[in-house]
């Protein structure tokens, strides 16, 4: 146990190109993966995340360079040449990788800091790993530590509070002007990739209805497909917009194609109900007039993208919040890692105590028959109590809190000094 | 007894005003944990008002809806319970913090003007001002839920259209769940509002033998009537929502105040007993 140390091994966006990541070995599956690890020798627990911007092992092994190497193997495979390795992998030992991990569940090392997406997907790979029990009792804490931690970084920081990509800056709109989207029509108006990437947000959101409205109505139908949409023509835009809530425009047209005077008598017709129109084209599709009419709320993609340059200023700012607490909760594991070390040395040395104890009890009792129960009891009360009060100093001096730092070396005195044999 | 009730209505004070500085501090860090307390706070308020009330009313003899203070006293309560009634059934989220904040207006206005009881005039005496009074001033409450919502719609609105989101974008609710929250209080204001007129002119058939006559407070009122009523007629017909009906909600809201006080003061009439 107390040569044990925690290792992370991992290759992410920030290091490794995509090229790369997706020809790890370990990029597909966990069972697989998972069981090779576990037979590496010298591996005691172990746990792998796999997502598309980052692959992770952490294992419980003993500190020795040759686990190292297998892992390194197992997780590159053959894909990668070993000269080449060291620049896209990194390693983290104890306290650094309880830290890196406390900094991936809090979504401090994502692409997009603070998305909320990584939290499940660790739990994911935590289900996996630990169904098949091979995670034990530090990998469990530690995992459900760097939930925890995550928790907290949400509930204490509004990192995850604002969105900073376009797409999602429009849901987050739609969802101020509407409340809630479930019941909500899209009108796409062009099929642009953009408008694509909008909607698909959308009606992850719940939205009920994806209509499609193109030049080029085979165009229309093929992404109306996607979304288990309607697909019409563009002459049909004004009696499509009666009943759409959310329109996405993104043509290709030089012009101007929806006058405030064309949507004014819609208006009228919608009994004034709420409309959002998003216009991603340039040069624009709709004119900007639009947001002058009463609950008409046009945003094109200059707006929008204020929108994510106010939250993104935002983000970094609680981000420094986060990191601090980060921090904090890597230190108390860290704590929490270093008074389990001497737990195992204080049963060890009690164990030891009672054997002595045990062994010439039994060893005078032969030769006291003579003496009544009670007194046999009383002698017995009295070499427990000699061993167990001549054991009170070192067990507090192993559990004292005021070096802490210092604990690697003073679980080394103790066994030395009692002889505790190494049993693991 | 009067010792009790004044001390009764310092704690009211305080009540309320705890739960606005929570509500307050909700707004602004918006953590779960307070939101909670708030609540709990707003509700030890409401049900201190209900025994100030119940307790004047045992003082008095009569339901304590006459003078100025009893009435405005009623009118928080009616706001507070309002309130209270609609949360039960749907969250808007900081709905609390501007409502606290009318609530602790109201009584701080209640809290200057004179609070001695007076004997009730022979015309009050009669079972139907429990009736039309606490009737009329309930209305008042759920109207002044409707001017809330409208208020934080207003602001809400001038943020998305205006483009530039400040410290309110986050902290309002969307603007449906606003508008809805307007039309829901609206309805059930305006139907206990003709409620209060239809008592009110059956306790004046009975008391001075005509149904109208048009004193002030009665005119006024029906001023008040017929706008919430364009309002509520206009929705249904024509789908006003949005801005214009947050719009009317103010100004349906601020005809009632001076339905409530102006009238009183500058055009007196049967209905000002509270000077």
């Amino acid at each position: 146990m107390p040569n044990d140390i925690i290792l992370l091994f991992g290759v992410n966006h920030k290091t490794t190109p995509l090229a790369v990541r997706e020809k790890l070995a370990v990029g597909n599956g966990y069972e697989g993966p998972l069981q090779a690890l576990r037979d590496i020798t010298g591996c005691k627990e172990c746990y792998l995340l796999s997502t598309c911007n980052r692959v992770e092992i952490v294992v419980i092994a003993q500190s020795d360079a040759q686990v190292e190497d297998d892992i390194i193997k197992l997780l590159f495979g053959d894909s990668v040449a070993p000269e080449q390795r060291q620049d896209y992998l990194y390693i983290y030992r104890n306290h650094e990788a309880v830290h890196h991990l406390f900094m991936v569940s809090a979504s401090l090392d994502s692409m997009i800091i603070g998305e909320a997406q990584i939290l499940g997907q660790l739990k994911e790979a935590y289900r996996h790993a630990a169904d098949h029990k091979f995670t034990g009792p530090i990998l469990n804490k530690l995992l459900h530590k760097s939930f925890s931690v995550a928790k907290r970084v949400r509930s204490e920081t509004r990192i995850g509070a604002s969105a900073v990509s376009i797409s999602y800056a429009a849901v987050e709109l739609a969802k101020k002007i509407f409340g809630n989207l479930q019941d909500k029509n899209v009108l796409l108006v062009g099929a642009g990739e953009m408008a694509e990437l909008a909607a698909e947000h959308l009606v992850s959101q719940g939205v009920s209805k994806v209509v499609v409205a193109n030049r080029t109505l085979a165009r229309a139908m093929d992404l109306a497909k996607r979304f288990n949409g309607t697909a019409v023509s563009l002459d049909e835009l004004f009696s499509q917009l009666e009943q759409a809530d959310i329109v996405i425009s993104s043509t290709g047209a030089p012009n101007i194609i929806l006058h405030k005077k064309d949507v004014k008598p819609i208006m009228r017709i919608r009994r004034n109900e709420p409309i959002f129109f998003i216009d991603i084209a340039v040069p624009r599709d709709l004119d900007p007039e639009l947001n002058d009419l009463d609950n008409v709320y046009l945003y094109d993609i200059d707006d929008l993208q204020n929108v994510v340059e106010t939250n993104k200023s935002e983000r970094d700012k609680e981000a420094i919040k986060a990191r601090r607490i980060v921090d904090e909760e890597a230190l108390k594991f860290q704590s929490w890692l270093e008074s389990m070390a001497v737990v195992p040395t204080i049963a060890a040395l009690r164990k030891k105590a009672d054997e002595i104890c045990r062994l010439e009890l039994e060893r005078t009792m032969c030769r006291l028959q003579h003496l009544s129960p009670d007194d046999q009891k009383a002698i017995e009360k009295m070499a427990l109590a000699i061993s167990s009060k001549l054991l009170h100093d070192p067990v507090s001096f192993l559990k004292n809190e005021s070096c802490k730092e210092q604990h690697d070396v003073k679980v080394e005195i103790i066994r030395l000094a009692f002889d505790l044999v190494e049993k693991n | 007894m009067e010792e009790t009730s004044f001390l009764l209505f310092q704690l009211v004070l305080a009540a309320s005003g705890m739960a606005l500085i929570f509500y307050g501090v909700f707004f602004v860090k918006q953590k779960e944990k307070i939101r909670t307390i708030a609540r709990f706070t707003l509700l030890a308020s409401g049900i201190l008002q209900t025994i100030y009330i119940v307790l004047r009313y045992l003082q008095a003899g009569y339901t304590p809806i006459t003078s100025q203070h009893e009435t405005i006293v009623f009118f928080a309560w009616s706001v507070t319970w309002a309130y209270l009634s609609f949360r039960w059934r749907y969250t808007v989220k900081n709905f609390g913090t501007f409502i606290s904040l009318l609530i602790v207006i109201l009584l701080l206005i209640a809290a200057q003007a004179s609070n001695t009881i007076n004997t009730l005039p022979p015309a009050l005496q009669s079972w139907w001002l429990p009736v039309h009074a606490s009737i009329s001033v309930i209305s008042y409450g759920f109207l002044a839920l409707g001017f809330c919502s409208g208020i934080m719609y207003l602001l809400q609105e001038r943020e998305l259209k205006k483009k530039r989101f400040g410290y309110f974008f986050t902290r309002l609710p969307s603007l449906d769940s606003l508008d809805q929250l307007n039309s829901h209080c609206l309805a059930t204001g305006f139907m206990l509002f003709t409620l209060g007129i239809i008592t009110g002119s059956i306790w004046a058939k009975q008391a001075w033998g005509t149904y109208w006559h048009w004193d002030p407070k009665e005119t006024w009122s029906l001023i008040t009537w017929f706008l919430y009523a364009a309002q509520i007629h206009q929705r249904f017909s024509a789908g006003w929502r949005g801005k214009r009906a947050a719009v009317m909600a103010v100004i349906g809201f601020a005809a009632v105040l001076f339905t409530l006080w102006g009238v009183t003061y500058l055009l007196g009439g049967v209905h000002s007993y509270a000077k």
